[in-house]
């Protein structure tokens, strides 16, 4: 050993806090964007038309933003509760600046109209061979900087965190199999109804890993962190990981209730989506009452703020998901605008405000800070995102509830009650108020930025050394 | 045996393979391992809350 200690390597960890703000910006503003091209049509100009802007709006936010929140915060988790530096030498840089390639190229091939065709994973095959290159080697980094830990145990968050990395390795490379033509396009290695079943398993389970067991490894960090106590139960974390990873793989069949796949298949994917809520809500509770005993610290400090109320909207998904999963309840949900509550009660309340709430606890650490520039200013984007995701989640639900609705009318005769484009004169009203929900937690966003960087002026960033206290060495 | 035999056996083994962890997770061997493990993001720093020094295995 050198005299001079080891530090914790957390220029990656920076790197991808501050892109996880940026993006974010640039995801919700093309989310913005098409909100409102739906209640004004004639904003669909040239190439930046909805269906070419919607699939960039869907990989900003789930693999830019989303992507560099995890990205950011599995490396200073996996750093921090293994007591050891980050291991993986050149590849660590390699995995931010390919995924970052990866976004450019996306925000590039998208609006072009160049695509596979697959929900979340539109991407072309020469960006996926790119993101089979960069995943690698997070994983070489991740598993590798396990290995060499000084500590015996394996943090419970650390499990989350690579399922994650695991699952979405398998889901990328099996989805994306296809037989490149030319450059720019590839035919899928699938047809018909496997390529369909196979695209909602990889799509379901991009929601049960991507989104939900990595940013579950965020709350089990995060949450005990700001809350100044160890987590509710360690033992139902146990339970709660291992219940997910045995059920989430068999629940993508929901998406494709009443279509070509087998009954048989639709029913295993309905029963297997209802028996998913019980360990969700064992993680929520297990999060939540991790606080048990200091909720006085809700009052006045809005990171907690965030991360729990992050909780309460992983709550109210994970039973709202489950309930139209049931094949009657999906015959009056599916194709209405309440799947888009339903995914955005998921994204904004679960997803954006954990990552937002981390990223809050992590950026002042990172740059030589004891707290962010403006609390208060924290306190008000916390106010605003919530106002922001109900206004959004409600308005959906409305409008998805009444579109179900209409389309199933049907006259004495058996003729349909209302055509297609009544509905849509519906539900204008609903589409203002989800845009202007939209535009208050792309505010919120703005003011993130503007506290980040007010955070890092004049910071100094020095390098942390890794801990040494002698814990239950292995 | 039909292929359909080994997938019901398949599915009954992994029922039987969560139960087991589910037992490992509760049961009395593990108690002090967890406890150690969900000390781990605080070992070594202050920002502990001084009225929960440990966690108590639920």
């Amino acid at each position: 050993m050198s005299v001079t200690k080891t530090t914790y390597n957390d220029k990656v960890v920076r790197q991808f806090a501050v892109m996880t703000v940026i993006w974010g910006i640039v995801g919700m503003l093309v989310g913005v964007i098409i909100a409102a091209q739906l209640v004004w049509p004639e904003l669909n100009i040239g190439w930046l038309h909805f269906g070419r802007l919607r699939a960039l709006h869907t990989n900003a936010v789930i693999f830019a933003f989303g992507g560099s929140a995890l990205f950011a915060t599995s490396y200073w988790v996996v750093q921090r509760t293994n007591h050891t530096r980050l291991w993986g030498g050149p590849l660590i840089p390699f995995t931010f600046w390919g995924w970052q390639v990866v976004i450019l190229l996306a925000a590039i091939t998208l609006p072009l109209g160049i695509t596979q065709a697959k929900e979340y994973a539109e991407l072309e095959w020469p960006i996926d061979i790119l993101i089979t290159l960069v995943w690698v080697s997070y994983a070489v980094v991740f598993f590798g900087t396990i290995a060499k830990r000084t500590v015996s145990h394996i943090y419970v968050a650390n499990w989350f965190f690579g399922a994650f990395i695991i699952a979405v390795a398998l889901l990328h490379l099996v989805n994306s199999a296809a037989v490149p033509i030319t450059l720019t396009k590839s035919y899928s290695a699938y047809s018909g109804v496997q390529d369909a079943m196979i695209q909602w398993w990889y799509g379901h389970n991009a929601v049960g890993f991507f989104l939900t067991a990595g940013f579950l490894g965020m709350m089990y960090y995060f949450v005990p962190k700001q809350a100044g106590r160890p987590v509710y139960s360690y033992r139902l974390s146990v339970v709660h990981f291992w219940a997910l990873i045995f059920t989430y793989m068999w629940a993508g069949p929901h998406h494709l209730h009443y279509t070509a796949l087998p009954d048989w298949t639709q029913s295993v994917g309905m029963v297997f989506s209802l028996i998913l809520l019980a360990p969700s809500w064992g993680g929520m509770i297990n999060g939540i009452m991790t606080l048990s005993g200091a909720w006085h610290k809700l009052r006045d400090d809005p990171i907690l703020k965030f991360l729990i109320t992050s909780l309460s909207f992983y709550g109210m998904s994970t039973f709202e998901g489950p309930m139209m999963a049931i094949k009657t309840v999906n015959a009056l949900s599916h194709y209405t605008d309440w799947t888009v509550g339903h995914v955005h009660s998921g994204a904004l309340g679960w997803v954006a405000m954990v990552s937002i709430g981390s990223i809050y606890y992590l950026l002042p650490k990172l740059f030589g800070k004891t707290e962010m520039y403006s609390t208060k200013l924290v306190t008000t984007h916390f106010w605003i995102a919530t106002i922001g995701t109900v206004l959004y989640i409600a308005s959906m639900w409305i409008a998805g509830v009444m579109q179900g609705l209409m389309w199933r009318a049907v006259n004495v005769d058996g003729t349909l009650a209302y055509s297609f484009v009544e509905s849509v004169k519906g539900s204008y009203p609903f589409w203002a108020i989800r845009w202007l929900g939209g535009v208050l937690f792309l505010s919120g966003m703005l003011i993130m930025a503007y506290n980040m960087f007010k955070t890092m002026a004049g910071g100094k960033i020095q390098d942390v050394p890794v801990n040494a206290a002698v814990a239950h060495h292995a | 045996m039909d292929i359909n035999d080994l997938r019901s056996l398949m599915t009954v083994l992994g029922l039987l393979c969560f139960l087991g962890i589910v037992g490992w997770a509760y049961g009395k061997s593990s108690k002090k391992g967890f406890e150690e493990a969900a000390n781990l993001p605080f070992v070594g720093d202050d920002d502990l809350d001084e009225t929960k020094k440990t966690s108590h295995p639920r």
